[in-house]
């Protein structure tokens, strides 16, 4: 087995509203040179091993972890 | 017209929706259970509101893949009449039946009022029984409910009249307080390519008898009627 982990974030065209209500709250509290807050998913999984491993990846991810119309993805593999 | 309304877990318009077709137009109507892929033979499937399996990962996102909306994709693609209303346009939109997605209100909070409506195309089976740019007043109730697509389905949909309900003021004119949640366009409903899918934010169901508030959301079943019969 391996462990995944899956990024999801909002595609940079769209407005992460609430990444934007955060970055005002960190520099409400001081913390001036943030800038480009994005508010994202973190998924965790372990996934069988084999050829069709990665393929299988990027496929849940694709069907159903992420929806392509407003989100990316990327994934570690910790072997 | 034999109507159905698919219930998952967490559905909590449906009996709104069974309510309005059955007391309110008079038709038969059924539930659909989400784990069953037999549609009943129903002539339209609502798909209703409410926060299918809790909206985990994305609104709509698991529902998409239950047996009742896979039986109503192909009941779509078939011709087949379908109305998502609220999470229903979610589901829609998840499942690939309308295009789009709809994300976070602008606001990041969650709206629950009345606003209005105008009807921008009525050539259509869920439109026929209301007037050209007639204003509705309907309510919603929503946190995600900003309709986002790209500029080319934007494009498209406008050209091809897709959009058949934007958010308006009570005289029709659209400003940016009548937009209850950042929507593109200030799209508040949009049909598919060959008009017989609709998904909307606003619950047209929850405004179909007066003793609500409003019966101004009864045109939209009030078409289905005419167009089907």
């Amino acid at each position: 087995m391996a462990q995944v982990k899956v990024y999801i974030t909002l595609k940079p065209s769209l407005l992460d509203a609430q990444g934007k209500v955060v970055q005002g709250a960190l520099h409400q509290l001081g913390y001036e040179g943030v800038e480009q807050v994005r508010i994202g998913k973190y998924i965790e999984m372990t996934v069988a091993d084999g050829p069709q491993r990665d393929a299988h990846i990027m496929e849940m991810c694709e069907k159903l972890l992420a929806n392509l119309v407003i989100e990316d993805y990327r994934y570690e593999v910790i072997e | 017209m034999k109507f159905g309304v698919i219930k998952f877990p967490g559905s909590n318009c449906d009996q709104d929706a069974y309510y309005t077709v059955k007391d309110v137009l008079g038709q038969p109507v059924e539930y659909l259970w989400h784990g069953d892929s037999d549609l009943k033979a129903v002539d339209c499937v609502i798909v209703p509101g409410g926060f299918s399996y809790g909206d985990y990962l994305r609104c709509g996102a698991i529902a998409r893949f239950s047996p009742a909306m896979i039986a109503t994709h192909e009941f779509a693609a078939k011709g087949g009449l379908v109305l998502g209303i609220c999470n229903g346009f979610q589901v829609l939109c998840e499942s690939h039946l309308l295009p789009g997605a709809l994300v976070r209100n602008d606001g990041q909070k969650f709206v629950c009022k009345q606003i209005h409506l105008r009807t921008e195309n009525t050539d259509t089976p869920f439109t026929g029984a209301l007037s050209p740019g007639q204003i509705i007043q309907v309510p919603i109730a929503h946190g995600e409910g900003k309709y986002v697509c790209d500029e080319a389905v934007l494009a498209e949909l406008d050209a091809a009249n897709r959009i058949l309900f934007r958010y308006c003021d009570a005289d029709g004119t659209r400003t940016e307080t009548s937009n209850p949640n950042g929507s593109t366009d200030d799209i508040a409903g949009i049909a598919s390519a060959n008009f017989n899918v609709l998904g909307l934010m606003p619950h047209p169901e929850r405004a179909a008898d007066p003793a609500l508030g409003s019966a101004d959301g009864r045109a939209i079943f009030e078409s289905l009627l005419k167009f089907w019969h």
